[in-house]
């Protein structure tokens, strides 16, 4: 039997960090980041690959006709074809540039929402959704009479498929829901609920900001209509992403951007799209975060996405264990499998005041609302306080945070 | 910066026992204020006497910080003038951005709360309650000459 040669990589930890830059400096020195899901650390290659562009091939995309503008543009078109691969799209026609995850989803409530949805028509989404695939919906639906369902979540953040068949009915246009969640972790069975809203004439939007940085993601395979992420939650830099969609929903979309870039021929009345996907690209894009974020996804291929997600299932799973284990400590989210973030609090004690007790200790986590308040609703709490992890985290790494957290805990039990 | 200066004993204690959280009955001016960064809620509740704070309650949860810090200014507002409590709160977010180091003794709890002035991220859980009074004082200052405007 052949033994694909990716399974057999593992995950260098300190060669990798070795990479990073920031962990280098003096100052970052006892840094432990544990903050990724918010936005990950930069590999060299990436802060290079954006520098070499402004130092020494700066240009326009698709319009000069000299020697570095056609440098920039085939860069620029080159990280195209990379991402798209990466991701398993047919053609990088199906790979829109767009600041993030946020301007992706908003870009299809407007462009395509708009013109597909009419009043009484359903959209779904669930209760773990980030808010920013809550809103485009909530203004799609006031701009259209559309109306929203909920998706609700179990008190463990899991998605049930058979309430998901009870929402569907013959007027759900739109069903948007997250791969990851970023505040609990969840993973949800994408290619089943693709399946089941298909069978129901429901298109797929997906929101794959928490997915695509930690687990080998093929749009094709799983269906999807339309798919969301971003570059800065996969080492690229910020204010880049990706709209992926088939490619007949795109050529359907009305363009939500209008000006340079993105025409055909202009008249006085009227004006005619370019092809896909420069049609959704009006205005100079954001070239060197595009080549950035190429660079990011062959920094990501080089290591293996396979053993990156190893080595993060192992963090995640040490992490909630250790945690589990402490009395006082309540971690949040489904048991069993889930991406590399771990919601919890310790009884008494609000999120914010155990991150700056974590800070005093040079670990950085979240605490907040995470941006899903329905799920914090769900779980009744007001916030969390949140780990989460990536490539360049380690087991040493694991084990300080959970002690710090033991010690955050003990600091506060003397008063309350 | 060391932890103590922030988690000061008599903040852990305004957030153990806080200092008139509840409801109000009738109160002339209800006021509810969200922290976007954390979620946190705070809603104050008021009755004046001319122009008085005669009763001020405060509903809500948070971090110790803002929990302590709306308990100590329940405590140090009640009974005094709007004017006077205007100024206390120019007093207290300059205290709390690190532009001043010192209060009038009569308020001289609230300099438990100095030290977040070395925890930016923390600046906003302790202004949120101070923020939220001086909005609803210039509410209820406008809703009242409105009412005499009819």
């Amino acid at each position: 039997m052949q033994i694909n040669s990716e399974e057999k990589k593992a995950v260098d930890i300190r060669e990798i960090r070795e990479r990073f830059p920031i962990f280098a400096q003096r100052e970052n020195r006892d840094l432990i980041y544990l903050d990724s899901a918010a936005t990950t650390q930069k590999p060299d290659s990436v802060i290079k690959a954006v520098s070499r562009y402004y130092r020494e091939y700066n240009a326009n995309t698709h319009r000069g006709t000299y020697r570095i503008a056609e440098k920039a543009t085939v860069e620029y078109e080159r990280a195209r074809k990379t991402i798209a691969r990466f991701i398993g799209a047919v053609s990088e026609r199906q790979v829109v540039f767009v600041r993030g995850t946020t301007e992706a989803i908003n870009t299809v409530a407007v462009g395509w929402g708009d013109r597909v949805l009419k009043a009484d028509d359903e959209i779904i989404f669930s209760e773990l959704e980030h808010h920013s695939n809550i809103v485009p919906w909530q203004m799609l639906a006031q701009r259209t009479g559309a109306r929203i369902r909920l998706w609700e979540m179990d008190k463990e953040g899991r998605l049930h498929l058979d309430a998901l068949r009870n929402l569907l009915s013959t007027r759900t246009r739109l069903l948007a829901i997250a791969h990851v969640s970023n505040a609990l972790g969840t993973v949800n069975p994408i290619a089943e609920i693709v399946q089941l809203a298909h069978d129901n004439g429901t298109r797929v939007l997906v929101d794959g900001a928490q997915s695509v940085p930690h687990q080998q993601v093929d749009v094709t395979a799983l269906g999807v209509d339309f798919f969301a992420f971003s570059g800065h939650k996969m080492l690229g830099p910020t204010g880049i992403g990706v709209l992926y969609a088939r490619e007949e929903l795109l050529d359907e979309m009305n363009p939500v951007q209008f000006g340079g870039d993105m025409i055909e021929s202009v008249q006085v009345l009227t004006s005619t799209w370019n092809d896909l996907p420069w049609k959704f690209e009006g205005g100079t894009p954001n070239i060197a975060g595009a080549i950035g974020l190429g660079a990011a996804v062959e920094f990501l291929q080089e290591i293996g996405i396979d053993a990156i997600h190893r080595h993060e299932t192992g963090l995640i799973r040490r992490a909630v264990e250790q945690l589990q284990a402490l009395p006082g400590v309540r971690v949040f989210g489904p048991p069993g499998d889930r991406g590399p973030a771990v919601s919890f609090e310790i009884t008494g004690i609000h999120p914010h005041d155990i991150s700056t007790l974590l800070d005093q200790r040079g670990i950085a986590i979240r605490s907040g609302h995470h941006c899903a308040q329905l799920a914090m609703k769900k779980l009744e709490v007001p916030a969390t306080a949140r780990a989460s992890f990536y490539l360049y985290n380690d087991e040493s790494e694991i084990d300080r945070f959970v002690k710090a957290v033991s010690e955050t805990r003990d600091y506060f039990a003397k008063w309350l | 910066m060391a932890l103590d200066d922030l988690y000061q004993e008599i903040l852990l204690d305004h957030y153990k026992n806080p200092r008139n959280q509840g409801k109000m009955s009738d109160p002339d001016k209800r006021l509810q204020a969200k922290n976007p960064f954390c979620g946190d809620e705070v809603t104050l509740n008021l009755k004046f006497d001319g122009d008085r704070v005669r009763e001020i309650s405060f509903e809500g949860q948070g971090c110790v910080i803002s929990q302590a810090s709306v308990s100590l200014l329940t405590h140090y507002v009640k009974g005094k003038t709007v004017d006077q409590i205007l100024e206390l709160i120019e007093r207290f977010q300059a205290l709390v951005k690190g532009e001043i180091d010192q209060l009038d003794p009569q308020v001289e709890e609230l300099m438990a709360l100095q030290g977040v002035s070395e925890f930016p991220t923390r600046i906003k859980c302790a202004t949120l309650a101070w923020n939220t009074l001086k909005k609803a004082l210039h509410e209820y200052d406008s809703e009242q000459s409105d009412d005499e405007g009819r």
